[in-house]
């Protein structure tokens, strides 16, 4: 459904498999349908026809380009409401001081910063202990050293509990920190363009890292990497 | 220099504006008004306060007027919840759906513009004088407003915030409990409170014209003796109850509700 109202195709043939406990990063420009990818997944789009091999009754854990917690609930409220069944009050506290949010837990999410909504979002995320976490462009409209400590302190939490997720972005960096595999697309109808694999472990990517992978990507692909 | 002053003034504005000093001193104000005119007018067609307030006294001590005032309560309350169920459950209907919206959107004009005094005298006439017509007709009466309100509140659901409650496989009722409920809070509030003032004025013509008891009758009776004296005290307890439902129930709930929005950022 495009913004006008009119129907559009936003995606077509499309075929991705995902390896379990691995991060797959799609990257794109905006606007060609990673969303709608991510929304078709999580059973969320009604006018999808295909197959998602993925039962509906899984769990997930979605988070969203914006936080979308429920205002009228505090954080704790928050993340409680889609724990998993068998989510203690020590799970929650552990996931908290994980993520760096465990003063905040009595709190509104109004009286919260962005940067703090989003690690509350992220909790909740893995609060369902999904079989499956979707990122939809998760760390968005935050500064760069905010963006950059959050994505450090998700692949912290997800090194620990480990799952398999799916992230989609159009910021190269931040594919190439975070991707096991990554996969580029190209808009109207989205299609693959290609799949590279990174060897080297997350956590053993540092700037220096980061950069030189670009540099090497960008030789192969100059049309998806020129925007960093 | 000029930006302190500027501040200081408003600080003291506010405190003027916030303490009950204000609403104390515009009652005092009236019942002086009123006071003052009665005294000068000298006429049993406009007794003054202590006349009205001594008749509100004798009436309560022999028991008739807080009998008559409970009846009128017990009526407005019934209507009040009969109007609010039927008119929410069709208005989050009507908003979620269009195409029930189609079927009865022009239904709801008609009853919106129907006099209540015709849904009144028709629930009569082909009901009887009895409780269950005289509740249905104010409900009746009540019901579009309800509607009206609700749809709106429904067509303004945000769609992330399902999306959200969609992706992590929240149950129908903790999602209707937790994301949508809570929506649509304002427009309750709003339906409500409008609702409450509406009913309780039908309320007094139903029973003006078809029941043997209740403010509305008593002030039908008074009306035919000319007893103005009966006909203020009446009014002047009834909504004496009103404001005290006002100030007692509705906005302490209503600031229960709303706890998490009047937090400091």
């Amino acid at each position: 459904m495009g913004a006008d109202g009119t129907e559009l195709t936003a995606i077509r043939d499309f075929t991705l498999e995902l390896k379990p406990e691995s991060m797959t990063v799609l990257m794109g420009p905006s606007g060609c349908g990673k969303t709608t990818l991510l929304r078709i997944i999580a059973h969320l789009d009604d006018r999808f026809i295909g197959e998602v091999e993925f039962p509906s009754d899984a769990r997930i854990g979605f988070m969203f380009q914006e936080p979308r917690l429920l205002p009228w609930r505090t954080v704790k409220e928050n993340i409680e409401l889609v724990a998993a069944p068998g989510f203690t009050e020590r799970d929650l506290d552990r996931l908290a001081h994980a993520v760096g949010i465990a003063d905040m837990l009595p709190r509104y999410p109004q009286e919260l910063s962005l940067g703090l909504a989003r690690r509350v979002a992220l909790a909740r995320a893995f609060s369902t202990r999904p079989d499956l976490l979707l990122l939809d462009e998760p760390f968005v409209s935050l500064d760069e050293k905010t963006a950059d400590r959050l994505r450090r302190l998700l692949l912290e939490v997800w090194s620990e509990r480990p799952t398999t997720a799916l992230l989609v972005t159009h910021n190269a960096r931040e594919a190439i920190q975070l991707a096991d595999q990554l996969v580029l697309l190209a808009p109207r109808p989205t299609h693959v363009l290609a799949v590279e694999t990174i060897d080297i472990p997350q956590g053993e990517r540092d700037p220096k890292t980061i950069d030189k992978i670009h540099a090497d990507l960008l030789k192969r692909y100059p049309g998806n990497f020129s925007s960093l | 220099m000029s930006v302190t002053f500027a501040r200081a003034e408003t600080g003291q504005k506010l405190r003027l504006s916030r303490g009950p000093w204000v609403t104390i001193l515009s009652v005092v104000g009236f019942v002086l008004v009123w006071y003052i005119t009665a005294e000068i007018a000298q006429s049993r067609l406009l007794p003054g306060p202590v006349v009205v307030l001594q008749y509100i006294y004798e009436e309560t001590m022999q028991g008739v007027l807080p009998a008559e005032l409970g009846i009128t309560l017990w009526r407005v309350v019934a209507s009040f919840v009969v109007a609010m169920v039927i008119g929410s459950a069709l208005g989050l209907a009507m908003g979620e759906m269009p195409a029930l919206n189609r079927v009865l959107d022009p239904w709801l004009i008609v009853l919106l513009n129907l006099p209540a005094l015709v849904i009144i005298i028709l629930a009569y006439v082909w009901f009887g004088l009895n409780e269950a017509a005289a509740i249905g007709a104010v409900a009746l009466n009540k019901i579009p407003n309800v509607v009206v309100t609700l749809r709106e509140g429904a067509r303004a659901l945000d769609p992330d915030l399902d999306d959200m409650a969609r992706a992590y496989r929240m149950t129908r009722w903790s999602k209707f409990r937790n994301v949508t409920l809570p929506q649509l809070q304002p427009y309750f509030a709003a339906a409500s409170r409008s609702g409450i003032a509406l009913i309780w004025k039908i309320v007094l013509v139903v029973e003006l014209l078809g029941r043997p008891n209740g403010v509305g009758f008593e002030l039908q009776l008074n009306f035919q003796l000319f007893n103005v004296t009966a006909i203020l005290g009446y009014t002047l307890a009834f909504v004496a109850i009103m404001l005290a439902i006002e100030y007692l129930l509705v906005q302490p709930l209503e600031r229960y509700s709303t706890r998490w929005r009047n937090k400091p950022v």
